[in-house]
């Protein structure tokens, strides 16, 4: 292991170490820190100028129900669920039967439209907008969630197939092969004998992608102009320049806003993980 | 036993036409929501168009101006800035990293709330952000004033304001880094470390000459997600300062969508659209070459 486990260290390193790392945390959190405590804070703190000390009362209750009532805070908040869940589900379904006609057949094209798929994920989304616009008023789901819906499917799609891609070639080809020889049709191979094998991938690339969706800022900018379909990123944007100097508002909105990723996070860190940095370990 | 021609045609050519049944969904999405537009993008770039009325077309004119504005040269500058100083990112995760690999009580948890800012979506970023570099509220202004000094409003000074959102642009994509040198610190063999110390190695020799060249996977990855991080910024510029105050903290990514939403010059807008890709082509390219070199070698 490195660096060396601060076990073998003197005892005066190891009380250092314990001493730094919570203060190294509270250092690296302190903005979240801040906003947390500027979410219970009264109104009367913030008009004195009192951001940074000890809220001289709490009003975690009052300040998370007035942003519900005050504002479509819970329309915003449905729309970001109702455009994730979907599309979360949509890019993973595609994706594993692409990414399983990579991994398992050798056809002409192969590498090159895997390639295709993997640039995909860089490119800068402005290189899409005006079409993908323009595209979406055609077909008439332009303000909709539909429109964010099937964007988000077909753009994850591109990082969804290079991770299952890589995981079902990861499997042991005996196994497709003798579901082969007993004669399983490709479609029952793929259902019957990789499908169960992915599933912890399909759980790592759920989590992720649902983080990804939810945090779009861009597109739900482009595509969605009303209330009725906006997304809970774009909508506290638009309830910053209503607010004001109501940040104890504006902090309570964004921990609402960052909350389903959040817990979602704790809730599957490992799988999260494993997800993100795939390929960060094989060279 | 008599077959039908279909049948018989689906059993000889079985293996062939499978792969792209299962291809089909996934590759009809992407090049109708992907790669078409792309193409189209590149092609109303030589157009002038509002978005709404007939195109006129207009050759390489959009680029002349492009490569005449003022504008597009401020955006392009702080792209370079951006790219610049989000190269810190890298040394900096790699730097947490070995400071959290480690087996202390609670360290799981710590790993995790370090990596918290990564998992939050960049408009609270943002927000958090500007707040705490806020002259008049913010915790930056407070220490200005503790030192005696008058704060200063970085997001409000054409001179810092790109560095200031930088700032906050920083803090997950560290988070990002530090995560991917942690699962790579994971990997390497004990054996290699054993071996090295047997040697004599000390810790920075160590670091460099042992552990670097074991982490190069995840140093390649940190790097490319972060050159793509900085020249995709757009978010974060919109939300902070939304490209002022007069431009002055502009990207690419911002300018383009101002100029094609806000100015409703479409063809403009993808030209700026289009410079940004060709450049962004330059590192998927190499990313892939990598990729597929290493995909031959299976």
């Amino acid at each position: 292991m490195f660096p060396t486990p601060i076990a073998n260290a003197s005892k005066r390193v190891q009380v250092l170490y314990r001493v730094a790392l919570p203060i190294a945390l509270v250092v690296w959190l302190l903005p979240l820190i801040a906003i947390f405590f500027t979410s219970v804070r009264s109104l009367a703190d913030i008009n004195q100028g009192n951001y940074w000390g000890w809220p001289t009362e709490w009003q975690l209750w009052e300040n998370y129900s007035a942003i519900f009532e005050g504002s479509p805070m819970a329309r915003y908040l449905i729309n970001s669920f109702v455009v994730t869940i979907p599309a979360v589900i949509g890019s993973i379904a595609i994706s594993t039967l692409a990414g399983f006609a990579f991994a398992v057949y050798r056809f002409r094209g192969n590498i090159l439209l895997f390639a295709m798929f993997v640039a995909g994920n860089f490119i800068p989304f402005q290189i899409l907008m005006i079409p993908v616009r323009d595209l979406a008023v055609e077909l008439g789901i332009y303000d909709s969630y539909s429109a964010l819906i099937s964007f988000h499917i077909a753009f994850q799609a591109g990082f969804c197939t290079l991770f299952m891609r890589n995981f079902i070639a990861a499997l042991p080809v005996e196994l497709i092969e003798a579901a082969r020889v007993d004669g399983a049709s490709e479609l029952r191979v793929f259902w019957n004998v990789v499908l169960p094998l992915v599933r912890p991938a399909l759980a790592a690339l759920a989590v992720l992608i649902f983080t990804f969706v939810w945090n779009d800022y861009f597109w739900a900018l482009v595509m969605v102009q009303g209330d009725h379909a906006r997304p809970i990123t774009v909508g506290l944007s638009a309830l910053k320049g209503q607010w004001l100097a109501s940040w104890q508002l504006i902090s309570a909105g964004s921990i609402i806003a960052a909350l389903p990723p959040v817990a979602l996070f704790f809730a599957m860190q490992r799988h999260f993980i494993a997800g993100l940095t795939l390929g960060a370990t094989k060279g | 036993m008599t077959q039908s021609p279909i049948a018989a045609l689906w059993r000889r050519y079985r293996m062939q036409i499978v792969p792209w049944l299962f291809l089909a969904p996934a590759l009809f999405m992407f090049a109708v929501f992907v790669i078409n537009p792309i193409i189209e993008s590149i092609a109303v770039s030589f157009y002038e168009w509002d978005g709404l009325g007939e195109k006129t077309w207009v050759g390489l004119n959009n680029y002349r101006e492009l490569f005449d504005d003022d504008q597009f040269y401020t955006a392009l500058k702080n792209n370079v800035i951006w790219l610049v100083l989000y190269m810190l990112a890298p040394p900096i995760g790699l730097a947490l990293a070995l400071f959290l690999n480690q087996t202390v009580r609670g360290i799981r948890l710590a790993k995790a709330l370090f990596f918290f800012p990564f998992v939050i979506s960049q408009v609270v970023v943002g927000l958090v952000f500007a707040w705490f570099m806020d002259p008049s509220f913010g915790l930056l202004g407070e220490g200005f004033k503790m030192f005696g000094l008058e704060p200063v409003a970085i997001l409000a000074d054409e001179r810092y304001v790109t560095y200031g959102i930088i700032i906050a642009g920083l803090w997950p994509q560290i988070a990002y880094c530090m995560i991917l040198y942690l699962t790579g610190l994971n990997s390497v063999s004990p054996s290699v470390v054993e071996a090295a110390k047997m040697d004599g190695a000390r810790s920075f020799n160590m670091l460099w000459h042992i552990i670097l060249p074991e982490l190069r996977p995840a140093t390649f990855i940190a790097i490319v997600v972060t050159v793509i991080g900085a020249l995709r910024s757009f978010d974060l510029v919109s939300i902070m300062t939304d490209g002022g105050p007069y431009g002055s903290s502009s990207v690419m990514a911002h300018y383009m969508y101002d100029q094609a939403i806000r100015n409703y010059r479409m063809g403009y807008g993808a030209a700026i659209a289009t410079v940004l890709f060709v450049i962004m082509d330059v590192y998927i390219a190499f990313f892939l070459r990598r990729m597929l070199s290493k995909e031959r070698g299976r």
